[in-house]
């Protein structure tokens, strides 16, 4: 204990209270009262109401929550395979490329996603490659966002992981690819999970990269929640910001829950 | 580690696995840096096609990227500064003078590496914007006629909300850090007689600096790229680099101007990525 003295502790614990209530709770409790409230004239909403939830699934948020869904499993799952495709064949390089790939397969968690959208736009919008328009250019900025965070996951995972399993399933006579598949994965499945939660999470809240390169049918819903809130509606804006964090907390929790019964923790 | 090496797979293998990393790398390089390279080679080129490097430098010298350049780094700058206090403030008391739920708490602004960036700025929107919970309550208390809190749709405004989103990016290392610090070395100082602002600046900061510089300098490269606060903000005074690559391509189809404040983008973003992965191997991560 650094501070030993009662009125001390209780000090340093309102300035906790202060610093935590006005940064990160006050935010949270005010996004889900905004999306509740009728009308807000005062200090405080004069009503609460379900309004603001029913117009927006019933309007465009379904269709939203639809998209995102799929593009952040779509992405996440390609990020997933090539990630740990990556980071397992980093191994069987020397050290200087496997210093140089690893840094390469970082950068693009470096760079600004407006400028990531860009580069797409500026790449596939003529034939052979002619992307610009459809929904796989959306899944391809999502992809290449968070292949690092997916990357550095299982790398991480690959790092800790105790050399001994492999050595033995080897000294054993196990191929590479039933070690693999039977010894190594097995091993990882816990990054592995983690680094798709992560990236989905990610993807769910991306905004930069996808509003400089989304088709009209596909908007994600951190661009609906934008155009609702520019257009002025802050309130629907509020309720689709809820559904979205609520989406995404659920995600979270339960791809936890998974790995923990998964490990048996 | 002798006998590891004995076991390991011939030589002929490990020359023939060599080549699994080309699918993920030929992945990478058409989808990202062949993109990256063709800004490069367009900001160059005019709309058409035609080399015009006349363009660039009216660009580099005109006010609207001077401006977003100049808000961009001191937004960045101001934003880490505050985001390595409070992280700092919040890492010590949670981590050395603990409460009950702390741990809770500490996980709970955890979560919010997760959550996308602009709901932070939504959120001020309500509680400081115009109409917001504050200024209706200082209106009503001190009967004003106007809305006195007046920094929301400023560089401040952005500076706050970025602070929100990214003290957890320090408060991480940090914790981190302090797990390691010897709980017994406080203790036998406290008991010395040790002030705990000696302790602190003693004891614990010189075992936190590298966390703070990792941390510190993710930040400055996070807060960089940010795009969605900025954005959700929509104040007019404050552009930064990514909103004006935006309104350039997306606004005005403008893509030689976009890709020319891409490149200074990237190299600023690239350069400060370099910062970080030196502080994160100093930091042995």
């Amino acid at each position: 204990m650094l501070v030993w003295s009662r009125s001390g502790r209780l000090v340093l614990w309102v300035l906790f209270a202060l610093i935590f209530g006005v940064l990160f709770l006050a935010p949270l409790a005010v996004i889900l009262l905004s999306s509740l409230a009728d009308q807000w004239n005062g200090v405080l909403p004069n009503g609460l109401t379900t309004e603001h939830y029913t117009d927006v699934i019933s309007g465009s948020a379904g269709r939203a929550v639809k998209a995102s869904l799929i593009t952040g499993f779509l992405a996440s799952a390609l990020a997933l395979v090539s990630g740990t495709w990556a980071a397992l064949s980093l191994r069987l390089q020397g050290p200087a490329l496997k210093r140089l790939l690893g840094l390469l397969f970082f950068i693009p968690s470096a760079v600004p996603s407006v400028s990531v959208g860009l580069g797409l736009l500026v790449a596939f919008s003529h034939p052979p490659l002619l992307l610009n328009g459809t929904v796989a250019i959306v899944m391809i900025a999502h992809f290449v966002l968070i292949s690092a965070f997916t990357f550095g996951n299982v790398s991480a995972g690959l790092a800790r992981l105790s050399p001994d399993f492999e050595q033995v399933a080897s000294s054993l006579g196990a191929r590479p690819a039933y070690r693999l598949w039977h010894v190594t994965l097995p091993l990882l499945a816990p990054y592995l999970v983690a680094a798709f939660g992560l990236s989905f999470a990610l993807s769910m809240g991306e905004l930069g990269a996808t509003v400089m390169v989304y088709p009209p049918g596909w908007v994600t819903l951190p661009v609906s929640i934008f155009s609702l809130t520019d257009r002025g509606d802050i309130f629907a804006g509020a309720a689709l910001t809820m559904i979205l964090v609520v989406a995404t907390l659920v995600l979270l929790l339960g791809l936890e829950r998974i790995t923990k019964r998964a490990t048996g923790s | 580690m002798s006998d590891a090496v004995a076991i390991r797979a011939p030589v002929a293998r490990t020359e023939s696995g060599k080549f699994w990393i080309v699918p993920p790398a030929a992945l990478l390089a058409l989808l990202f840096f062949y993109p990256l390279a063709l800004i490069a080679r367009q900001a160059f080129l005019d709309d058409i096609g035609v080399a015009n490097v006349a363009e660039v430098i009216r660009v580099l010298h005109s006010r609207f990227f001077l401006n977003a350049l100049i808000n961009t780094v001191s937004i960045s700058i101001a934003a880490t500064a505050g985001c390595l206090v409070v992280g700092l403030v919040l890492a010590l008391i949670l981590a050395f003078v603990p409460f009950p739920g702390s741990g809770f708490i500490a996980r709970l602004i955890d979560t919010f590496i997760a959550l996308p960036t602009f709901l932070v700025t939504l959120a001020f929107t309500f509680l400081y914007g115009s109409a917001g919970m504050l200024n209706a309550g200082l209106m009503e208390t001190f009967s004003l006629p106007l809305p006195p809190v007046d920094f929301l749709y400023s560089a401040w405004g952005v500076i706050l909300a970025e602070i929100t989103v990214y003290t957890p990016f320090i408060l991480r290392p940090l914790l981190a850090a302090f797990s390691l610090v010897d709980r017994g070395q406080i203790e036998a100082a406290s008991v010395l007689g040790a002030r705990p602002f000696r302790i602190v600046r003693q004891v614990i900061l010189p075992a936190a600096i590298p966390a703070l510089i990792a941390g510190g300098s993710l930040c400055l490269l996070l807060t960089v790229n940010e795009f969605g606060i900025v954005l959700f903000i929509g104040a007019k005074g404050v552009i930064t680099l990514p909103l004006l690559i935006y309104g350039k391509a997306i606004q005005e189809s403008a893509y030689q101007v976009a890709c020319i404040i891409a490149v200074v983008n990237i190299a600023l973003s690239l350069g400060l990525f370099g910062l970080y992965r030196f502080a994160a191997g100093r930091l042995g991560a």
